[in-house]
């Protein structure tokens, strides 16, 4: 019992007490900034080194739903491109999260975009079911550890359950693959509603890195509202648990 | 046997001139092949075949444990329907390769048990083969029952279909049906002509595992563009794939743990990952060291101050690991369920052709950091870790012990790099490559054997791409595991292997 103990008293407290304001490694590669005015031909050089091609050639703006987060912008263009570690990057709408040159950071979460049902049903409880359709398994990780000693989502009544039927909404993680996307349609036609649909990680938003594959077939997240969208390669615990307190407004 | 059958080379070397394998007569193929994986100390690495004019070319890279070469075979076959004599009669464990080209090119296999599908690539040879028709084994009896799991499964995992034949509680037959998690990563890398692409290809091959495919991938590219990683990178590749090692352990004990209800194996465990995977994000900015491993170079490269992190994070959790793994593995409960449980035997091991943590915890020493060396490994000594019995404890306890031997290495590693000139430069995405060669890539990642290998064309492109994740071999070790167990043990059964679905549907 004495070993137990021990355990306990190295374990010592786990849980990170505030989730919007924890502080990450400054490596951590969230929220970019971009300078506006930068040269035409370094951007367009930006743009062309962009391995999805997150980065418009015109405009010089980043689209986080396709960004792979691998950081060559910023090595390659430092003078336009920057990542902060600001993990806050969820957003309710697609087009928010295209970040703008001359941006201060994160705009900020629209939480007018969110249906008015979702917070009354949803704000105390929340119950999801995970589905992963040709995700990595990072993603995967990820939403686990979102539950785990020290990110406990659980403390605001959000969890993940084993049956579509006990759950309040999906969370999609991968491009959807061909070969999953009738066991996708399956699993949400078998939620009741009201529910929600989240995507998680850049596969799931904009297909990432196989979009072009013939083996993915993505007609389900075309013909469905998306509720929330958490980027990442993979999204960080920290960044899925913020896109849902600020879709369920906590 | 003399050289002129088969071509030898080592791991991470110059790459092959593809018109320097010798073609060899199917039949005496057969013959060579099967006598060689007939011996305890050779495996198959990849048997694939690719179209060469109207036809098929076939290349099987056997590894040689106790010399550490890998000998390439190679046989042709014309545009018509003839079959060939399978090996899996005589060498069952490449009853997978036969099935995956099978698949791909429609080549059939005579005396093969059973052709059945491996992945559903959407390039396919038969097109009417789809998830929905897949050829189960059934059994029929008034006692017997069959239960169908996933592919969408209770937990946060990725998706497979298991097709258990049952007796009661008792399982007699466990099918596994993968497949649903293919993304044609293959076809990706040789479509693009982008480096960058690639490596971010290569990291997503398996998430859980992006260290180690990212160096498989790393070490075929600088192979077929003739660059010699200089020391202190090989070192750092090291102990980035040692941190991904230890920090996957922990989070699978913690996992295993859960499984059996032991909550506080389960906290304690999860607490001590969450402290690795956060180093190798302070090294590289990703949890999962996405970012890390590039050809060419690094754009983390290792510093004094990241060495002294993980050297402090590292012997804080050796110690804290230590004291819980005592309490986990004495605890009457958690040893009533994983002691003799989920057995797979050395003889099915090496039936299976099981690789990495599944091997070592039947006896057998397959462990390519000692084997077939790369990188650093090359000039530092490793003792793969071994357990005997084969059941979910002996997985577990590798787990353990192969933590504190990673923290060992990774120790050394550092002692070694601190001494050494830093000559890490940026990562180069350009690399020409090498025409008309093949090249063979081996990476023991933290689950085994991972194997790339890269044919290029006359022009310097990539042609043909392979990925061999050690999932592939392993899962049907996991379905002889299962059998004439309890079913409610097969989640303990299935966490103790940890096999990778990505990694096998690509």
């Amino acid at each position: 019992m004495r070993k137990e103990f021990r355990i306990l008293s190295d374990h010592g407290l786990q849980y990170v007490p505030d989730l919007r304001n924890q502080p990450v490694s400054e490596r951590f590669r969230g929220m970019p900034v971009i300078t506006a005015g930068g040269e035409p031909s370094r951007i367009e050089a930006a743009a062309s080194l962009c391995p999805t091609g997150a980065i418009d050639k015109q405009t010089g703006s980043l689209d986080l739903g396709r960004c792979m987060f691998c950081n060559e912008c910023a090595l390659n263009f430092p003078e336009i491109f920057r990542f902060t570690n600001d993990y806050r990057i969820a957003a309710s709408k697609r087009e928010d999260l295209i970040v703008k040159p001359g941006n201060n950071g994160s705009p900020g979460f629209d939480g007018k975009a969110v249906r008015q049902e979702v917070r009354r049903l949803f704000k105390r409880s929340l119950k999801l079911r995970q589905v992963s359709a040709g995700g990595d398994n990072s993603c995967e990780m990820e939403l686990n550890a979102a539950g785990n000693v020290n990110f406990d989502m659980g403390r605001f009544g959000i969890e993940f359950v084993a049956s579509p039927r006990h759950a309040d909404g999906i969370v999609i993680t991968g491009p959807v693959t061909e070969n999953m996307a009738e066991a996708l349609e399956i699993t949400y036609e078998a939620t009741p509603s009201p529910k929600v649909i989240i995507l998680c990680g850049t596969d799931a938003i904009s297909g990432g890195l196989f979009a072009d594959s013939p083996a993915i077939a993505r007609d389900f997240i075309e013909k469905h509202h998306v509720d929330l969208y958490v980027p990442g390669n993979p999204a960080h615990p920290l960044t899925f648990i913020n896109g849902l307190m600020d879709m369920l407004g906590i | 046997m003399n050289g002129r059958r088969y071509l030898e080379i080592r791991n991470d070397s110059t790459p092959v001139d593809t018109t320097g394998i010798p073609v060899l007569d199917y039949s005496l193929f057969r013959e060579e092949v099967t006598a060689m994986l007939n011996r305890d100390d050779c495996h198959c690495l990849n048997y694939f075949c690719h179209p060469v004019g109207a036809g098929l070319r076939f290349i099987c890279c056997i590894a040689d444990d106790s010399s550490g070469l890998i000998r390439i075979f190679s046989h042709e076959k014309g545009d018509d329907d003839s079959a060939l004599q399978s090996l899996t009669p005589s060498c069952s464990a490449m009853h997978i390769f036969e099935r995956e080209i099978h698949e791909r090119h429609g080549v059939r296999f005579e005396g093969h048990p059973w052709l059945k599908p491996v992945r559903y690539p959407s390039y396919r040879a038969d097109k009417l083969s789809v998830m929905n028709n897949y050829p189960f084994y059934t059994m029929a009896g008034e006692a017997l029952h069959e239960v169908g799991v996933g592919p969408v499964h209770a937990g946060v995992i990725e998706p497979g279909h298991f097709r258990f034949t049952c007796n009661g509680e008792e399982v007699l037959h466990l099918e596994i049906q993968l497949g649903y998690q293919h993304r044609g990563v293959e076809s990706l890398f040789t479509e693009t002509g982008d480096g960058l692409r690639r490596v971010l290809l290569s990291e997503s091959i398996a998430g859980d595992t992006a260290v180690g495919h990212g160096l498989a991938h790393a070490q075929l590219v600088e192979s077929l563009a003739g660059f010699n990683p200089p020391g202190s990178l090989q070192v750092e590749r090291c102990i980035a794939l040692e941190l991904e090692r230890i920090a996957v352990h922990i989070g699978d004990t913690a996992a295993l743990c859960t499984d059996v209800a032991y909550q506080l194996g389960q906290v304690a465990c999860e607490a001590l990952r969450t402290m690795v995977i956060n180093t190798t994000q302070f090294w590289c900015g990703n949890r999962f060291g996405k970012g890390l491993i590039r050809p060419g170079g690094s754009n983390y490269p290792l510093t004094e101050e990241i060495t002294v992190e993980i050297l402090r994070v590292l012997e804080e959790v050796e110690r804290r690991f230590g004291n819980i793994v005592s309490c986990i593995y004495t605890l009457p409960s958690v040893l009533g369920r994983f002691e003799e449980t989920g057995t797979l035997t050395r003889q099915q091991a090496l039936a299976v052709g099981a690789v990495g943590m599944a091997a070592r915890t039947c006896g057998i020493p397959r462990d390519t950091r000692a084997t077939h060396p790369f990188q650093y490994y090359r000039q530092t000594v490793i003792n793969p870790v071994l357990q005997e019995r084969g059941d979910v404890m002996s997985r577990g306890m590798l787990r353990a012990m192969e933590v504190n031997e990673s923290v060992n290495i990774i120790r050394g590693l550092t002692g070694e790099w601190s001494k050494m000139k830093k000559e890490t430069e940026r990562p180069r995405y350009e690399l020409g490559f090498r025409p008309g060669s093949l090249a063979v890539s081996v990476v023991e990642g933290w689950r085994g054997e991972i194997c790339h290998v890269a044919v290029t064309g006359i022009n310097g492109r990539l042609v043909h791409y392979r990925i061999k994740d050690p999932s592939l071999h392993n899962w049907m070790a996991l379905a002889l595991a299962v059998r004439n167990q309890e079913i409610s043990d097969f989640p303990v059964c299935n966490k103790s292997f940890n096999l990778s679905y990505c990694g096998n549907d690509l």
